[in-house]
């Protein structure tokens, strides 16, 4: 528990500030309708649900002020760049965007419901008391005649009107239901299972938010709040005139009949700011990925793997950053992110794995030689954990499969470095874990290590690269042939030094391990890989941090898309 | 787009839908809205659409990720059989039951919503996509002794099976179990 708090505490934090916003925003909001003059006698015709749907507007247009900031991915890189001087569990939390962003949209789905179904009552209160004869202030309010414009109360002109009728011809009812439907879209197709399996419906339909944005300014222009005018409630106050409803016609009476006006929208004030930031952010990415890329080298791998080696004016740079790239030929639209491959020293290069779709008609399109090599348009780079890898002393780098290609990146700028004996690592020893399923995956990355290996025995250097390859997917076949070949130098399967394991990782021993040879040292444990392993690893993280600060401490950070 | 099975998104939104119109019909009736009995006509509709919509159908291509506790109702949605595997009838089947409920304003949401599904399901009807239940497989119980053919003939170390069958498909007649034959050298090695 202990451990959980230090990892996390800024997460925990920034989540409790959030969670307060929102409560006080939806309280002070409640109150000030519940309880303000100005709304003295619209809430003898509607009862506290005027409160609640001001209530949850309130907090509705606060998340939408702070859901288009999280896909701000050029300021967030811009921010992560200046923090530089704070901890790294500061710059972690930017990370975290896209989670953020889920959150804060569960909420507007949450206030969404209640905001609905306020207003539901609201109408339904709006109607009956329109039908109603029987002389209460609520129905003689809402009979307040509609020839002067800001003598009445109820927008229900007359007592045959249904509410259907009046919400889909007034402005704020029609946009509600528009945006309503816009955004129930949005979260079907943005569901998990969607995502991962379909990711253009899921990435098309998402952008219907230009809709919602929209139909949001517009939906408070009707000025459908209707509160008493500060004039009228001179004249005829609520706590003095109330109760002589039946008096204000009479021209005698200090009572005049009450005025209105309705509310002005101010929705358009929360988004602006954040919706100006946004279409720049999109201009930058549409900018930047205008600029020509020119592919020098294509590399068909086995396990239908396509590594693309390109170059571009101006591009710069780090180790385990993310492009996402755009090929016009096969779809304008559709951009998708693929981690660097390279070392900052080198030209930039991504593997790319045949996964769907988009993926598949690229390798398609790079296989037919004769034709000419496709346009790449390419964003980026944004910044992720891996950039933090050279901070830590000792570094724990675990891949899965194709979650391999970040750490592809560190280790090739670790060569580099050598090779130019630049004695700023901070990194003094660096265990790498490869866990893959099949043997074809290893090839591309077969030259890597054994280059690493070289390099590492010729600089006299042996111990500060580990590395531990795990086959997964392995039968009695590779086994019957490991124990054949159990006294040669060399590894069977990839050729290096480093005996492939069968099975998975046990990360107790692993961690137990590392955490006794290095007793006093902060171990940063980086991962690229699912979700499952993302547990065991963080619960071995807390397990094996121990509590004094002082001694072995493992951070964990996790890469994902 | 090439790929995409529309019915997966359908299903999403159709039980989307069920949601709300239940939540809308809760509303209405709990608060005796005008004509609340489409409320009452609402949440049942929501019910249903739900319990139809709940069990995932399986992907064509790749692995599907079944909802928690959606076996059970595999099973009986699997009971209809044609009725609630041809898609069409889906698409007619929701277009149906959201009409009633566009007559009232509290689940007006819920027939937008269960009308987009509707005409998903249509589209991936269209292109003959079909609901099949996600069934469990069978455990396969280990059989024992169902691997063994015969009994080894050679004592330990045995090289592994591989290299054993090269000299029993060269030695054809000879008898397995005579003196030992170690196709390979063995050296007595202390690892």
């Amino acid at each position: 528990m202990g451990n959980w708090v230090v990892n996390h505490w800024f997460s925990v934090l920034f989540l409790v500030a959030w969670l307060g916003l929102n409560v006080f925003l939806f309280v002070h909001a409640f109150l000030s309708f519940e309880k303000a003059t100005k709304y003295y006698y619209t809430r003898q015709i509607l009862g506290s649900a005027l409160a609640w749907a001001r209530a949850s507007a309130r907090c509705l247009n606060f998340n939408r002020m702070l859901i288009l900031l999280p896909m701000c991915r050029n300021l967030l890189s811009f921010l992560r760049g200046t923090c530089s001087f704070y901890r790294s569990t500061l710059r972690k939390q930017l990370d975290h965007n896209l989670a953020f962003h889920k959150l804060v949209g569960y909420m507007i789905c949450l206030h969404t419901a209640i905001h609905i179904i306020a207003h539901l009552f609201n109408l339904e209160r709006y109607s009956r008391s329109r039908q109603a004869t029987d002389g209460s202030l609520a129905s003689i309010l809402s009979n307040l005649p509609h020839q002067e414009n800001y003598s009445w109360l109820n927008p229900i002109q007359s007592p045959n009107t249904t509410v259907v009728y009046v919400t889909f011809t007034s402005i704020a009812g029609l946009t509600g239901v528009i945006i309503t439907v816009a955004l129930v879209l949005m979260v079907t197709s943005a569901m998990e299972f969607i995502r991962r399996s379909y990711f253009e419906v899921f990435w098309y339909t998402h952008h219907i938010f230009i809709i919602y944005f929209i139909g949001l300014g517009i939906h408070g222009l009707g000025g459908i709040v209707w509160g008493q005018t500060e004039e009228s409630m001179a004249e005829n106050h609520p706590h003095k005139c109330a109760e002589f409803f039946d008096k204000w016609d009479d021209p005698a009476s200090y009572c005049k009949p009450p005025q209105f006006e309705g509310l002005p929208a101010e929705s358009w004030k929360w988004i602006l700011a954040p919706g100006i930031l946004y279409i720049f952010e999109r201009i930058l990415r549409f900018y930047r990925s205008q600029q020509k890329v020119v592919i020098t080298k294509v590399v068909m791998h086995p396990s239908k793997v396509l590594e693309l080696q390109m170059h571009k004016h101006g591009f710069s740079m780090e180790v385990g950053q993310y492009i996402f790239v755009n090929c016009p030929s096969i779809s304008s639209l559709e951009r998708h992110p693929f981690t660097l491959t390279s070392a900052p020293e080198e030209d930039f290069s991504i593997h790319i794995r045949a996964v769907g779709d988009w993926t598949e008609n690229l390798i398609r399109t790079f296989e037919q030689q004769y034709s000419p090599v496709p346009r790449i348009q390419v964003d980026g780079p944004f910044g992720t954990v891996s950039e933090d890898v050279f901070q830590y002393e000792v570094a724990v780098l675990v891949g899965a499969g194709i979650g391999v290609t970040p750490f592809a990146s560190i280790l090739k700028s670790i060569w580099y470095k050598f090779q130019h004996t630049d004695h700023n690592l901070k990194t003094q020893k660096i265990y790498f874990y490869w866990i893959c399923r099949e043997m074809g995956a290893f090839a591309w990355f077969n030259d890597l290590l054994a280059s690493l290996e070289q390099e590492m025995e010729e600089l006299g250097k042996v111990g500060f690269l580990n590395y531990r390859l795990f086959l997964t997917g392995w039968d009695s076949n590779f086994a019957g042939h490991a124990a054949l070949n159990f006294d040669k130098a060399n590894d069977i399967l990839t050729g290096l030094k480093q005996k492939t394991f069968f099975g998975r990782p046990m990360w107790d021993n692993e961690f137990s391990t590392i955490a006794t040879a290095h007793p006093k040292l902060a171990v940063g444990v980086f991962l690229c890989g699912p979700q499952t392993l993302a547990k065991s690893l963080s619960k071995c993280c807390h397990q094996y941090s121990s509590l004094d600060p002082r001694k072995v401490q493992f951070y964990f950070n996790k890469e994902n898309f | 787009m090439g790929q995409i099975e529309w019915a997966m998104w359908a299903n999403e939104q159709a039980l989307a839908s069920g949601l709300i119109l239940i939540t809308g019909g809760i509303v209405a009736t709990a608060g005796q809205f005008t004509q609340w009995y489409l409320g009452a006509y609402s949440i049942a509709a929501g019910v249903l659409v739900c319990l139809l919509e709940y069990p995932r159908g399986k992907r064509s291509k790749g692995s599907t990720m079944e909802r928690c506790g959606q076996k059970y109702l595999t099973r009986v949605v699997k009971l209809f059989g044609p009725l609630t595997r041809n898609y069409y009838i889906r698409a007619f089947l929701h277009l149906g039951l959201a009409v009633p409920a566009g007559f009232l304003l509290a689940t007006i949401l819920g027939t937008a919503c269960l009308a987009i599904a509707s005409g998903i399901y249509l589209l991936a009807a269209i292109r003959g996509e079909q609901w099949s239940p996600i069934e469990p497989k069978p455990k396969e119980r280990p059989q024992i002794g169902g691997t063994i053919k015969q009994p080894p003939s050679n004592p330990p170390p045995r090289p592994p099976a591989e290299a054993r069958k090269k000299p029993s498909e060269e030695a054809a007649g000879v008898p397995t179990g005579g003196p030992q034959e170690n196709p390979m050298p063995v050296n007595d090695e202390v690892v």
